[in-house]
């Protein structure tokens, strides 16, 4: 009975031991990620003010605003997205809805999957390439849009393929039961229940987009251009890269240190931005379609 | 109406086929592209193509390697009798020995005569070498030139020296490069394996469904923070407490980028494995916590065992991110292209190369065509990286 009671305790003790250093090292992480956005939320306020957000970059980069780099952030995500959403959305319909399992269909997953994979610097290359040399866009925002819009490509095509998923099959069958054809099926009863999930990925990817560096080194970011483009055939200045340059290749470095806090806290504006937003999204439609 | 609304439908379809294919012509194409422009340095000679390398017409030397020159120059090398020749000391001759040797009434104010000067400089010294812009070096040329070896797949990727610019001969050997990549990643998922595994047990298992609803959303902030924002808190804030807590010349090293590779790493580890745990079946749990084992004996001994594969793929993919990620790294590991012997000196990476240097690289220069062939490398890695990644996690789904 003492033996028992003894192994009972052992067994008590080892889990509390156990599940507080699991407990201790998820605080951790946690504490690392509020580490990183406490430090760049309390650097980078000072920076930012209305100025610092609407005006051009003065002094070598050392004073004046990210205006441009802004806008140029906000030209590469729409165009990425312009390009991306809907051939996205597109063959994530396809490899769901009209696609049977098979060899085809786990090509096109293998393909997918291993685009996903391809690490960023290597679009980038492949941007280079094609579109800057082969294709003679030049350093570009189309160019820069197009390397963005196929990295984001398989992410929104997994997110929409997921949401299309989740949509239980009755309503299928009852569309089709009641003589609706397949495409109607998809656009009238499957899309709209699906909608918001495409919808967060597609929030979710922009997020993603507005802070990639390396696909945009070497196929649109200006290093310095202290005004707005004037076509798809402009270069334009870009956040991420204009954060990397002030705080390692600037003109005077020390001096750039404020802009740069307040560069890195734009950017994470933006990425907290579209994942509440993401967030809102889903819950708002998950609660108007319980109703 | 109704055939009208078929072929509606039928093109509709074709759409949404090509739409899908877009995925696997890209990787189709980035292959062709990056292969196409990788591959044509093994065509290259290490040296640049309006340059001429001679001897006397009486040296029995007629090939040497990239890396003699590179010794010649350095005068490691000093003798022919070293690389194969007559023992017959080398003298180096280049554009700048013409202006002490010749004067400037022999070369003509224009150095038009230079080329004379020069052809018969060689014929008169056995020991020369003679490294010159082929502009000044005459038709009726009577030096022997050399030939310079191709650049070797086994040089290029066992080379131990990366100096893609430099005189006479460029150095294009990536070994530093690809163990500095490797160096990194090891370091980088040592760190993130222990944190990222706990966190997730924690969250599949231990955290009620409250805190698992809170960290959630911290895990996926943590996978959507820019790798130039990592970067820069890796810049400001890990290499100078590196450089502090080890007393190192400088902070920018190794264990920096591991240190931010993993955090960057964790999220997907994280992610990956937790979904990997939450598929193990309820029955398979109830039966251990029946025979009387504890919550944490059942994880340990049933729940992680089962879930291992999963695990393993988030490793794997892990290892994927990290092995790509070019930001952070190119920011806070110095960028020393050496081969690292010790986690605290500066290494340097593949993707940082690229990142660092294509822009100052002549395009289709060798230069360029060096780093569309580490791209190649970089490709060839995450590729099959992700191939087994699929194998692992298709493996156990039933």
């Amino acid at each position: 009975m003492d033996k028992a009671h003894k192994i009972i305790r052992q067994k008590k003790v080892s889990q509390g031991i156990a599940f507080s250093i699991f407990g201790i090292i998820t605080s951790i992480v946690v504490l690392i990620l509020c580490g990183i956005l406490y430090f760049i939320f309390v650097r980078g306020w000072p920076a930012m003010s209305w100025k610092f957000l609407t005006s051009m970059p003065t002094n070598g980069m050392t004073d004046g605003g990210i205006y441009p780099a802004i806008i140029g952030t906000f030209c590469l995500i729409g165009g990425s997205m312009l390009f991306a959403f809907p051939i996205g959305v597109l063959s994530g319909i396809y490899l769901n809805e009209y696609l049977l399992d098979g060899k085809l269909k786990s090509f096109i997953n293998m393909m997918t999957n291993n685009l996903a994979g391809v690490p960023s610097i290597v679009f980038g290359l492949f941007g280079m390439a094609l579109f800057v040399n082969k294709l003679k866009f030049g350093d570009s925002i189309l160019a820069g849009s197009l390397t963005l819009g196929l990295l984001a490509l398989p992410v929104i095509i997994r997110t929409t393929e997921e949401a299309l998923k989740s949509v239980d099959d009755a309503y299928r069958i009852a569309s089709l039961a009641l003589g609706a054809s397949k495409l109607q099926t998809v656009r009238k009863v499957v899309l709209p229940i699906a909608f918001p999930n495409i919808l967060t990925g597609l929030i979710l990817s922009v997020g993603r987009v507005s802070g990639e560096t390396a696909p945009i080194l070497f196929t649109v970011a200006a290093y310095f251009l202290p005004r707005l483009p004037h076509s798809i055939y402009d270069q334009v200045m870009a956040l991420p890269y204009h954060l990397y340059v002030i705080c390692t290749s600037g003109t005077d470095i020390v001096a750039s240190r404020k802009m740069a806090y307040g560069t890195a806290l734009v950017l994470i504006l933006i990425v907290l931005i579209s994942n509440i937003l993401a967030g809102i999204v889903r819950s708002y439609f998950t609660r108007k379609n319980k109703i | 109406m109704r055939r009208l609304r078929k072929i509606i439908e039928k093109i509709v379809e074709g759409v949404l086929a090509m739409s899908a294919a877009i995925t696997s012509i890209t990787v189709l194409l980035i292959i062709i592209f990056l292969f196409d422009e990788g591959l044509s340095i093994f065509s290259k000679k290490p040296v640049d193509d309006d340059t001429v390398i001679a001897v006397n017409s009486s040296n029995p030397v007629s090939k040497l390697t990239g890396l003699q020159i590179k010794d010649i120059f350095d005068q490691k090398i000093t003798n022919w009798k070293q690389i194969g020749g007559k023992n017959d000391s080398i003298k180096l001759f280049r554009l700048d020995e013409a202006g002490t040797t010749f004067t400037e009434q022999q070369m003509g104010s224009n150095f038009e005569r230079l080329a004379i000067c020069v052809d018969s400089y060689v014929v008169r010294t056995p020991g020369v070498l003679l490294y010159f812009s082929s502009k000044y070096i005459p038709k009726d040329f009577h030096g022997k030139r050399i030939e310079i070896a191709n650049i070797t797949p086994y040089s290029f990727l066992m080379g131990k020296q990366w100096f893609p610019t430099a005189q006479p001969v460029a150095q294009l050997g990536v070994l530093p490069l690809i163990l500095g990549t490797l160096w990194v990643t090891l370091g980088a998922i040592l760190f993130a394996l222990p944190f990222g595994l706990a966190t997730a047990i924690f969250m599949a298992e231990i955290a009620n469904h409250k805190v698992r609803n809170y960290l959630k959303p911290v895990v996926e902030l943590l996978a959507g923070i820019p790798s130039v924002v990592y970067g820069f808190f890796g810049l400001i804030v890990i290499v100078p407490a590196v450089q502090k807590i080890f007393n190192l010349p400088v902070g920018e090293s190794g264990l920096a980028g591991s240190i931010v590779l993993g955090i960057m790493a964790l999220p997907t580890i994280i992610t990956i494995s937790e979904d990997a745990l939450r598929t193990t079946p309820r029955a398979l749990k109830e039966a251990s916590l029946a025979l009387g084992a504890s919550h944490w004996q059942t994880i340990r001994r049933v729940i992680v065992p089962y879930a291992s594969s999963g695990i393993t793929a988030a490793i794997i993919l892990g290892i994927g991110r990290a092995i790509g990620e070019t930001m952070a790294v190119l920011m806070v590991t110095g960028n020393a292209a050496v081969i690292p012997h010790s986690y605290f000196e500066p290494l340097r990476t593949i993707p940082a190369t690229i990142a660092a240097e294509l822009g100052e690289a002549a395009y289709g220069g060798l230069h360029f065509k060096a780093l569309f062939a580490l791209g190649c490398i970089l490709f060839i890695m995450t590729f099959i990286i992700n191939l087994i990644f699929e194998f692992i996690a298709k493996k156990k789904k039933y």
